[in-house]
């Protein structure tokens, strides 16, 4: 029998029966619809955090002095003194692959401005601080070199301090502010970046040269941390490898010492917390995935009653010359084409119903191509899987007792 | 001369040579048919008759290849079909054989033509374009022609069974089986399904009507009646008699 009769056929057989068909593919529709959606939703919060530690700069490796013991007590990472502004001169002197350097300190500390006070953390660097760490100028400019080398009072700052301590319309830019007892002119605003996938407002903050917070704020000459750009995201891990021999010779550690430096690059802060979103997306996956089972099982419990109902018309299918096997596939082939046709509106639903998440829940939500076609072959599979037995009970009729059925 | 030559020589088309069919049912051997000898030549136009039990419709569902005998020679157009395996058997009843039945068995919800259509979805070297031209030839042969696209519930019983009639002669079958075809119609349709039979007949078609009711069976040419599995009258109906029955039933309608 040709498939092309056969597919007529199980057209007709669904076109026959519409709302009972409508009713077999709903649980498909949901199961489908359930998954595409649950996935997107998945996918749109590990896409989301990508992209926030992206914006944090992508080619971005942190160095930071590796925690030390004194007496067996081990030292908390800020205290550890092992990097210094000598090393940002041995790297930006030594390493051939490394694109900008910065050194990095940063501090809490409450700024004042007339009446206003407001609690911030001070961060600063090199001019090349704001290329590595993605922090755009909004108005003013940025610090000079010269600055930088007379440890100059000066600073940018956040989005966030200037509404908490500035009042609405007054231009920040020439205004002198205080960090603790510290006066500094306002010479620049960064633009906004909004809140990071951790909750951190990213706006919250002052910048300054790392020479006047090195000199007059933290009056400390160990740096907390150095920041490196690599060249190209694939770079970072070559990189990595060439600033640690570069660190392990200038701080003359021989092959049994550990290294007193740590590297941190976004890569593995993505992989870190890509895990969690990967748990988060196989958790809403198999809700889904069950949805979709107890779909299937539907289909087969319909086309268990329809095969029951439609004894007569198959016991007629086999007198006018159909086979076993005919009658087989005809069931098994209206199983898959009414589950391929709910995974179709399936697939409508859940992009509706995730479209819909976006904009009522503010979600971030991301379709991918894969979801879709994992959830239609699922659907197919189920199709076969779960016509299979009503199809072979059909096919095994005695078309006599199948013609005589009441 | 062996048997196969003999049927082609006489124009034989079923050829059954001491059927016998056996049921077990409960441990106990129920025989159905006893040793059935019985040839229908081409043209022929056959009533089956007997009470319920008498074995009529064991015999049918062997000659309609539904049933196999449990002893016994029985050929279809020369071909035997002890041998012949489940698939062979629907090839058969596919290509050889139209079935018409007391419920008309119409799919429901779809129209006449599709109805019609339905045995040659079933015959893999016939296109739609064929399929589509056989089941309009088949229904205007049954006086449908107008209602090709109405839909089977829609129709009256006699229009149903005429649309089954199309159906079984829709594949060019050597034979119609007929199984109690007017049970279910008031007579003056059972009447009229009959003389469609009939006309059909005079076409050439091989007919074979099982029916327990005298006045249909006269519109045959032959009566072969069964008792407890056996053939116990066999004979030729003379047209008088049709035209006899014919006028006292058009007198018993109008009454």
């Amino acid at each position: 029998m040709k498939l092309l009769n056969l597919i007529l056929i199980a057209i007709a057989a669904i076109r026959r029966n519409k709302f009972r068909s409508f009713l077999t593919m709903l649980g498909i529709v949901i199961g489908v619809g359930a998954v595409i959606a649950m996935l997107a939703i998945g996918n749109g919060s590990s896409a989301s955090i990508r992209a926030t530690i992206s914006s944090m700069g992508t080619n971005l490796i942190n160095i930071m002095p590796a925690s030390q013991s004194q007496g067996g007590v081990r030292q908390s990472r800020s205290s550890s003194q092992t990097l210094d502004l000598e090393d940002v001169e041995y790297l930006q002197n030594n390493s051939t692959l490394i694109n900008a350097i910065s050194p990095e300190l940063d501090s809490n500390g409450q700024i004042v401005y007339g009446s206003s006070n407001w609690p911030t953390q001070i961060y600063s660097g090199n001019q090349d601080y704001l290329l590595i760490k993605k922090y755009e100028i909004e108005s003013g400019r940025v610090y000079s070199e010269k600055e930088i080398k007379n440890a100059a009072k000066v600073c940018l700052v956040g989005k966030t301090v200037i509404e908490n301590i500035f009042d609405e319309g007054v231009d920040p830019i020439g205004e002198s502010i205080r960090f603790e007892i510290i006066p500094l002119i306002i010479i620049g605003t960064l633009r906004e970046k909004g809140d990071n996938t951790f909750g951190q407002d990213q706006d919250d903050m002052i910048l300054a040269p790392y020479t006047t917070v090195q000199k007059r704020i933290m009056r400390q000459q160990y740096l907390r941390a150095i920041v490196v750009s690599a060249k190209s995201v694939d770079a970072i891990e070559e990189t990595s490898a060439e600033i640690e021999t570069l660190l392990r010779t200038s701080h003359r550690l021989t092959d049994s010492d550990e290294d007193d430096f740590e590297i941190r690059t976004q890569e593995e802060l993505i992989s870190n917390f890509g895990s969690i979103s990967d748990m988060m997306l196989v958790l809403l996956g198999s809700i889904a995935a069950i949805s979709l089972v107890v779909g299937g099982i539907g289909i087969m419990n319909i086309m268990y009653v329809s095969v029951t109902e439609r004894t007569r018309e198959i016991g007629l299918r086999m007198a006018m010359g159909g086979k076993g096997r005919d009658i087989l596939r005809q069931f098994l082939l209206e199983a898959m084409l009414l589950s391929i046709l709910g995974g179709i509106i399936g697939v409508g639903v859940g992009v509706l119903a995730s479209t819909i998440v976006e904009a009522v829940l503010n979600w971030p939500i991301l379709i991918t191509l894969n979801s879709v076609v994992l959830s239609f072959l699922f659907c197919t599979l189920i199709g076969v899987f779960f016509g299979w037995y009503p199809a072979s009970k059909a096919a095994a009729l005695n078309p006599i007792e199948a013609l005589r059925h009441e | 001369m062996n048997i196969a030559q003999q049927i082609n020589k006489n124009n034989v088309i079923l050829s059954l040579v001491d059927i016998h069919k056996y049921y077990h049912v409960g441990g106990e051997t129920i025989k159905a048919l006893n040793g059935i000898n019985l040839s229908i030549k081409e043209g022929e136009f056959v009533a089956i008759m007997g009470a319920s039990g008498s074995g009529k419709s064991t015999l049918l569902n062997i000659l309609g290849c539904l049933d196999v005998p449990s002893m016994g020679e029985y050929q279809v157009s020369g071909t035997s079909v002890k041998e012949l395996s489940k698939n062979q058997l629907a090839d058969i009843r596919n290509q050889n054989i139209g079935f018409v039945f007391q419920s008309y068995n119409l799919l429901p919800r779809t129209s006449a033509l599709e109805n019609v259509e339905l045995p040659l979805l079933y015959n893999p070297n016939i296109g739609s374009a064929e399929r589509r031209e056989r089941a309009e030839a088949a229904l205007t042969a049954v006086g449908l022609k107008e209602r090709m696209h109405h839909l089977s519930n829609q129709m009256s019983g006699g229009q149903q069974q005429r649309v089954a009639i199309a159906r079984s002669i829709v594949n060019d079958p050597v034979v119609i089986f007929a199984d109690e075809a007017t049970g279910n119609l008031d007579t003056e349709t059972s009447y009229e399904i009959m003389r469609l039979f009939q006309k059909l007949n005079e076409e050439g078609m091989t007919i074979c009507s099982v029916t327990h009711e005298p006045d249909i069976a006269t519109f045959t040419k032959r009566m072969v009646v069964f008792r407890d599995g056996f053939i116990v009258k066999d004979e030729k109906i003379h047209p008088s008699d049709i035209v006899l029955s014919q006028a006292s039933s058009t007198s018993g309608f109008m009454d």
